[in-house]
């Protein structure tokens, strides 16, 4: 909505990373939250999954429109949008983690995905509230009241359907066992986090992953849930390398926008 | 009167596309107005990151200035310093209330804390009763939760605290 000055960008390549790498993971998170529309158990969770998809895709507005700014003009001096890169780029070019791409599955595995994601979101916005990044900063301290929303709603349903009949506990514990090998890649660190960190921008991984294990610790006990015990640690998102299933979502995405470019309604 | 005062003027007449009996000023959205010669820069924030009324009220505060003469007008969305319901005034407040729709319950201050599972509890917009159920944390807008009200049993939407 605010032009984007032409001069004076404040290339940083680095920043521009680490917004993506969380764009990505909001905006990829939101797309499967969303495939649940008019599919949910009942229209209250149709409405509540779609609101906590609507609070992922906010946040990646903001994010990716902030990452094009610091990646600076593109060859032909173009500026890339939110939806330059949400829309133009391409599968290895996607820095998101797998858990978030991973299908929702049924309705168990859906929820044991977000207690992960919405476990590691909440401490990892209220540590990026402090981020020597303005932008970052501005958005986690909007963001971190929103996906408390999220972990309360995730763990209210884990609990409900793990404490609950043998077959919601079968399924939810199945679902679990499915995503839980996936969640190690979010508190991975790689030379540009290092980085970042000296500089105070990004959050220290290993202090998120203490505050993530105390909380789905506690919620899986409550569940009556058993905690995994595979070490199969998948990994590569960051990368650019993902699961098959991505290209099927990113098609679903994208395929309005390359079909009709410069679309508008 | 200055031309900040004009321009706020205009805007008072804004209000929030879901919720027509509150304005943007009443909300909070509205966070600032600045004039410089004939150029007039308003500052905006939204409620929720990806509340969808904000190009809504973006082109309501173009179409309201243009129609009083201000051509030359910028709008700023900002997301620094996050909005929050401590920022809704007394009157956004009452007009909530009148509408039916129950105002936050208290003035945050502060991060809002997870409260896993014990909402806290607003009160009947129409009979004022205590006696009310949360029957789901997420209704038709972002900021709302949808509520019973077990003594006149009339289901009933509450601005969340945020």
């Amino acid at each position: 909505m605010t032009p984007l000055p032409t001069s004076g960008l404040g290339v940083d390549l680095d920043v521009a990373a680490y917004a993506l790498r969380l764009g990505d993971d909001a905006l990829v998170l939101g797309q499967r939250l969303a495939e649940w529309a008019a599919r949910s158990p009942q229209i209250e969770e149709d409405v509540a999954l779609l609101n906590l998809a609507l609070d992922q895709l906010g946040a990646a507005r903001s994010l990716l429109t902030h990452a094009g700014r610091l990646l600076g003009p593109d060859a032909d001096g173009h500026v890339r949008t939110e939806d330059d890169l949400a829309f133009l780029r391409d599968e290895p070019d996607w820095t998101n983690a797998l858990l978030v791409e991973l299908d929702g599955g049924d309705f168990g595995r859906t929820m044991a995905r977000q207690l992960l994601v919405s476990a590691y979101q909440v401490p990892l916005y209220a540590a990026l509230g402090s981020s020597a990044d303005e932008g970052i900063a501005g958005v986690a301290g909007k963001a971190v009241k929103e996906v408390a929303y999220s972990l309360d709603h995730a763990r209210s349903w884990v609990v409900r359907l793990g404490d609950g009949t043998d077959e919601s506990h079968r399924r939810v514990q199945t679902g679990l066992d499915e995503v839980w090998p996936y969640a190690f890649e979010l508190f991975e660190r790689d030379p540009l986090v290092d980085r970042l960190l000296e500089r105070g921008v990004a959050a220290d991984p290993a202090a998120i992953e203490q505050q993530w294990q105390a909380t789905v610790q506690e919620v899986l006990a409550e569940a009556t849930l058993t905690v995994p015990e595979t070490t199969w640690r998948p990994t590569g998102g960051r990368r650019g390398a993902h699961t098959t299933g991505f290209g099927y979502l990113l098609a679903e995405l994208q395929h309005l926008h390359r079909s009709h470019p410069g679309a508008r309604w | 009167m200055t031309p900040e005062a004009q321009v706020r003027e205009v805007l008072s007449a804004v209000t929030d596309p879901e919720i027509p009996v509150i304005t943007i000023d009443d909300l909070g959205v509205l966070r600032d107005v600045q004039v410089e010669g004939g150029h007039v820069t308003v500052t905006i924030t939204p409620t929720y990151s990806g509340c969808p009324a904000m190009d809504e009220i973006e082109a309501d505060i173009r179409s309201a200035l243009a129609a009083r003469g201000f051509d030359d007008v910028e709008v700023r969305s900002v997301l620094s310093p996050a909005w929050t319901t401590e920022w809704m005034s007394e009157a956004g407040r009452e007009k909530l209330r009148a509408y039916g729709i129950a105002p936050p319950t208290r003035r945050a201050s502060g991060p809002v804390l997870v409260t896993l599972g014990r909402p806290v509890r607003p009160s009947c917009p129409r009979c004022s009763s205590d006696d009310v159920e949360e029957l789901t944390r997420f209704a038709s807008t972002s900021c709302k939760s949808l509520w019973r009200c077990r003594a006149c049993r009339e289901p009933f939407d509450h601005f969340k605290d945020h």
